[in-house]
């Protein structure tokens, strides 16, 4: 009951201003209390505000629930595994193996067991996945499906990890806040409870490992099932603040697909928060430790290209996947924005084009890392979105990879304006492509512009929603530090646009 | 954007949406069966027109002469096929050897997973023949086939006489650019469904039948004749094929453009053309050739031989001779020349029929409605599904005033648990399962106790299942999930609707007609229901509206159209043939109506009867 006393007395602490000295350390105002109980100051504090804050405070202690949550994570697990053993034995595997908005060209099990094959027997290389998958294959190729659901676990338990730890911070990050009053008094109704925060990291198992794109993704034996695994443990890996481990996997994941470049600076942004570095050009710390993370990120990227040479022989690999990725030679239809694009283009403006649709998938850092570098965790989760919605090849793993962080940030919900809209579209989309698809390729009724506008309507969708979260996060933080209920000068309701 | 940013303007636009919600929905319902309805009035509908080039400038000549030859060859095979109590097959053989065709046999077997009562087969052994002409001036890529099926008792007889002309008359020019296959196939559909599923090396519903010896190039058109007597007063054109497929509308402008050339006369779905639109007895008659042929493309059945071509696609039509007491007769040789002539212009094509439209409704032979101007009829439908859903989620969302800003008062309701929307969604479908394996599985079962007969048992049985679902799902999730609760059923209806909304839309775009039908009973169904309305008055509205007796009801309207009225209990028997036919046509020829009702449609109805009994 000390503690429960002590948190009132940060309360107190924070509603009468004259009791607050600037120089008191916050440990001991567990005297203030003794010093000043001024009754007064008990009445002007709201009883309906007292509690959750004083249970809120209560968590101080153990800082985060660590209840036994391996119980559960393990049952969805043993279900999603066997979801997935069942369909891998029933005949949609194959039919779900040759749909187009879940394998492409770049990750297509069967293009990569093609490459396998002619390497191995006329040594003639020809690429369609890097060299260390297909060195990869080399081991696995027979026990396929299990790897890939282990594949598909790893990514769980790695997401799973992550945001628990995430979570931890977070609440430390409030609790700090909180207990140095910074936060205004009427935001109360926004701080997140440990209640809530419990069952986050579950959820967002639970989303990655059930979620249909997930499982139609394993089933095909899509190799975008490994990349987002090497994906999640680049993130895991941050958040645990291994610097080396998080260069490592990004150089990882950075030489499966390029695109994952652009998570280098949510990763640094990261690392540099943790460490208590200020994002400031005129430090020389900040500099330090960036070359360094550079350093460590180049490195491990040249290891990896120099070990597929040497797996080789040859830097073949190099042209035909990473120009393969850049220069989108294969126009298969897929969900993403490129293929009906480039097939109406004319051949002159080709090249433009690609620029231009290249540079927009990297661009975005820039403005993101300068508005959310306070927030690399956020920053980290827009990057994956953007680069499922815009990269070259697209397919419905990536979407998953960034659908399974939704839950980490449910608390932003009640700042979503267009969620009913968004997931009415998605849903519809996703029921249409296969419509659209058999109606374009089987029956012939239909033509590529039908399935292209359901292709359009669907990234527009998942841009609406990745928006509507950005605003939601930066509008939270707005609050956080304005106060929830706005007032214009003249003292009437304001309410914020964004135009 | 600014609509989807600006809290104001949003909240001014949901809350005339919620506010005025059941006022727009019972609009909007109207509006789309007006315009529906509103369709077949002449001057909103396009009149048709040839849009592939290769068909409309090129003139050619008809110049068959041989009608009375192939009228003899008709009764020649008439006589054979009597003695041999079948198809004589050798005598086709011979007859289309002798005609310089390259000849081959294909055998078929294929056991019915029930007797088909209405065409008395069990286990159907049977064969086709066909002949290929090559083609002489050009590389044999392409192919045209031409098909008459040989029927038991004595009719189409003249059909495949009419097909042994042209192939002797055809094999004396030269101009052929397309090899061109006369096939005379036996059991109708199902020879037509051995032999293409044999043409192309694919076996997807279980078919039994030997590899064919010949082939030709791929197919670009079919045709299919239906010829039952010497002469004929009017030819009427098939479209409808397997699941509401059509061919591309240049084949049906081409048929016209002859018959008009030749003088011939032309119905579609039986009608002749109306020249008095401007009556209320013209806009009767195409209202009722439009509405035949949504109700023949929404049972998913190929009406003709042609149906099957579609699926492999190939533009395919039937053209059926129709003798009546008209005094005007058109003789074989007249229909001998259609055919060239259609042929000849097919044979002149370039590529694939493609230019013109695929999804459209024919009011009249020479009208058409193309998918822009019917697709906003359903759209309506589906909007009150949306709107509907939309004032559910802005309930659930703010029990207290709407805070779209965010910045609201009072806090989100406890939300109700997964347990309790996921119990009657899966009861739900478990018993479309149900409802979509019992019947075939269980019929010896059923025989052995109940005395009916195979087809009477899996339709019963199908009924039985139908019914029992009503009494299921909202005695079960009670037991699991405990007291429902006034979230509970929003959301559940919520989910519902979107679902029922995606349901009709992917529906609708395969199969227009089908998708419009079930909205129409099922949007105010799904749109009214509460758990706090009547409930005994709304249960029977509910069952009224449910989609078996949608079946009903398009059975009755049907035969009234067809101006042949039934009463109430032939229609009930009619009612379970069509149950039975539909079954059979998803085991034979894949038609996906009947799974669609059954794991789809009906758990969805289910989920809203569930809503109706919510406690």
């Amino acid at each position: 009951s000390l503690i429960s006393l002590t948190s009132v007395a940060f309360l107190l602490r924070g509603n009468c201003k004259h009791v607050r000295t600037k120089d008191s350390p916050p440990n001991i105002c567990g005297f203030n209390l003794i010093l000043v109980p001024d009754i007064k100051i008990c009445r002007l504090v709201n009883v309906k505000t007292v509690i959750p804050m004083v249970q809120l405070l209560n968590w101080r202690r153990g800082l985060f629930p660590q209840t036994k949550m391996a119980a559960p994570l393990t049952l969805v697990l043993i279900l999603s595994v066997t979801i997935r053993a069942v369909l891998f034995r029933s005949s949609l595997a194959e039919l779900i193996s040759e749909r187009v908005e879940v394998v492409s060209p770049l990750n297509a099990w069967k293009r990569g067991l093609f490459c396998y094959y002619v390497l191995q027997e006329n040594n003639i290389s020809l690429f369609f996945q890097t060299p260390l998958v297909i060195y990869l294959f080399h081991f696995v190729v027979d026990y396929a499906e299990i790897v890939f659901m282990i594949v598909d676990g790893i990514t769980a338990v790695a997401l799973y990890l992550a945001v628990q730890n995430y979570n931890k911070n977070v609440f430390r990050k409030q609790k700090y806040a909180l207990e140095a009053d910074r936060y205004p008094h009427d935001c109360l109704e926004l701080m997140r409870s440990p209640k809530e925060m419990h069952y986050i990291p579950l959820k967002v198992a639970m989303f990655y490992l059930l979620n249909p794109f997930t499982i139609l993704s394993c089933v095909a034996k899509s190799t975008c099932g490994l990349n987002n695994a090497v994906m999640a443990l680049f993130i895991l890996s941050t958040l645990k603040g291994s610097a080396l481990l998080s260069a490592i996997f990004l150089a990882l994941a950075t030489y499966q697909s390029i695109y994952p470049l652009t998570l280098f600076a949510p990763g640094l942004l990261f690392l540099l928060q943790r460490l208590y570095i200020p994002v400031n050009p005129c430090r020389s710390r900040f500099w330090f430790f960036t070359v360094q993370y550079s350093v460590m990120f180049i490195g491990s990227l040249l290891v990896i290209v120099c070990l597929s040479f040497f797996l080789l022989g040859s830097w073949d690999f190099i042209p035909s996947v990473y120009g393969f990725i850049l220069s989108v030679p294969d126009l298969t239809p897929n969900i993403g924005l490129f293929w009906y694009f480039f097939a109406e283009m004319f051949e002159h403006f080709r090249f433009f084009f690609i620029c231009v649709f290249q540079i927009n998938v990297f661009f975005y850092t820039i403005p993101l890392s300068v508005k959310l570098k306070e927030h690399p965790v956020f920053l980290i989760f827009m990057q994956i979105a953007i680069i499922s919605i815009f990269k070259s090849y697209p397919t419905v793993g990536d979407i998953a990879l960034y659908m399974a962080f939704l839950p980490v940030w449910s608390h932003l919900y009640r700042f979503l304006r267009n969620i009913f809209l968004v997931s009415c579209v998605l849903l519809a989309c996703t029921a249409l492509f296969p419509v659209l698809w058999h109606l374009w390729i089987y029956a012939g009724s239909a033509n590529s512009n039908f399935y292209y506008a359901i292709t359009l309507l669907f990234n527009v969708g998942q841009i609406l929603l990745v928006s509507d979260y950005f605003y939601a996060y930066l509008r939270r933080e707005h609050h956080l530090s304005q106060g929830l209920y706005l007032r214009r000068k003249d003292g009437s309701e304001a309410t914020l646009v964004l135009k | 954007m600014g609509l989807l940013s600006d809290p104001n303007r949003r909240k001014a636009i949901t809350s005339l949406l919620t506010r005025l919600n059941t006022p727009i929905c019972v609009v909007c319902y109207l509006a789309g069966i007006a315009w529906f309805m509103g369709l077949a009035f002449e001057p909103f509908t396009l009149r048709t027109y040839m849009s592939e080039n290769a068909m409309g400038s090129t003139m050619v000549e008809e110049r068959f002469p041989s009608g009375e030859r192939a009228l003899a060859t008709a009764r020649e095979f008439a006589a054979h096929k009597k003695k041999v109590g079948g198809m004589p097959v050798d005598w086709l053989v011979k007859t289309m050897r002798a005609q310089g065709l390259e000849v081959f046999t294909q055998s078929f077997s294929r056991n019915l997973p029930f007797p088909d009562e209405s065409k008395e087969r069990f286990v159907v052994r049977g064969t086709n023949v066909y002949g290929i002409l090559r083609a002489p001036r050009a590389p044999r890529t392409e192919a045209l086939v031409l098909s008459a099926p040989c029927s038991p008792g004595n009719s189409n007889n003249q059909a495949v006489g009419l097909l042994l002309g042209l192939a002797q008359y055809f094999r004396s020019q030269i101009y052929w650019a397309k090899d061109i296959i006369f096939l005379v196939n036996e059991h109708d559909l199902i020879g037509v469904q051995a032999w293409l599923e044999g043409y192309h090396h694919t076996n997807i519903t279980g078919m039994g039948y030997t590899p064919l010896q010949g082939r030709a190039g791929s197919i670009q058109a079919a045709l299919s004749l239906e010829l039952n007597s010497d002469v004929v007063t009017s030819l009427d054109l098939v479209l409808e094929g397997l699941n509401g497929q059509l061919p591309n509308l240049d084949l049906a402008n081409l048929f016209h453009a002859f018959c008009q050339k030749l003088g011939i006369l032309c119905t579609i779905q039986g009608k002749l053309q109306r020249s008095d639109w401007d009556t209320v007895e013209g806009y009767t008659h195409s209202a009722q050739t439009m509405l035949l042929m949504v109700l023949k493309q929404a049972s998913g059945r190929p009406w003709g031989e042609h149906g099957l071509f579609l699926r492999y696609h190939i533009e395919a039509a039937s053209i059926r001779g129709v003798n009546s007491f008209r005094q005007y007769k058109t003789d074989a040789t007249s229909i001998g020349r259609l055919f060239e002539g259609m042929v000849r212009k097919l044979n002149n094509l370039l590529e694939r029929l493609h230019q013109s439209y695929f999804f459209y409704l024919m009011p009249s032979l020479t009208r058409f409605v193309s998918i822009g101007y019917y697709m906003p009829a359903f759209g309506l439908l589906t909007t009150i599904l949306l709107l509907r859903a939309l004032d559910l989620w802005v309930h659930l969302g703010t029990p207290t005033p709407v805070t779209e800003d965010g910045v609201g008062e009072g806090e989100s309701p406890s939300s109700p648990g997964l347990l309790s929307v996921l119990t009657p969604v899966v009861i739900s479908h478990l018993t479309g399962v149900a409802l979509y394996t019992l019947p075939v599985l269980s019929q010896e079962m059923a025989v052995e106790h109940f005395p009916v007969s195979e087809t009477e048992a899996v339709v019963l049985t199908a009924i039985a299942i139908y019914t029992a679902g009503l009494a299921l799902p909202h005695n079960t999730h009670r037991l699991i999930s405990g007291e429902g609760t006034e979230q509970g059923w929003r959301v559940l209806k919520l989910v519902a609707l979107l679902y029922l909304a995606v349901l009709l839309g992917c529906t609708a775009l395969i199969n227009f007609s089908l998708g419009f039908i079930l909205a129409v009973t099922l949007v105010p169904a799904a749109a009214c229901v509460t758990p706090h309305v009547p409930k005994a008055l709304s249960a029977v509205a509910m069952v009224l509206l449910s989609p078996g007796c949608t079946i009903l009801y398009c059975v009755f309207l049907f035969q009234e159209l067809q101006e042949v009225p039934v009463s109430l209990a032939e229609g009930w028997m009619l009612f379970l043939s069509v149950i039975s036919q539909g079954i059979l046509d998803h085991a034979l020829y894949g038609s996906l109506v009947y799974p669609l009702l059954a794991l789809l449609v009906y758990p969805c109805w289910l989920l809203f009867w569930n809503i109706l009994f919510w406690k």
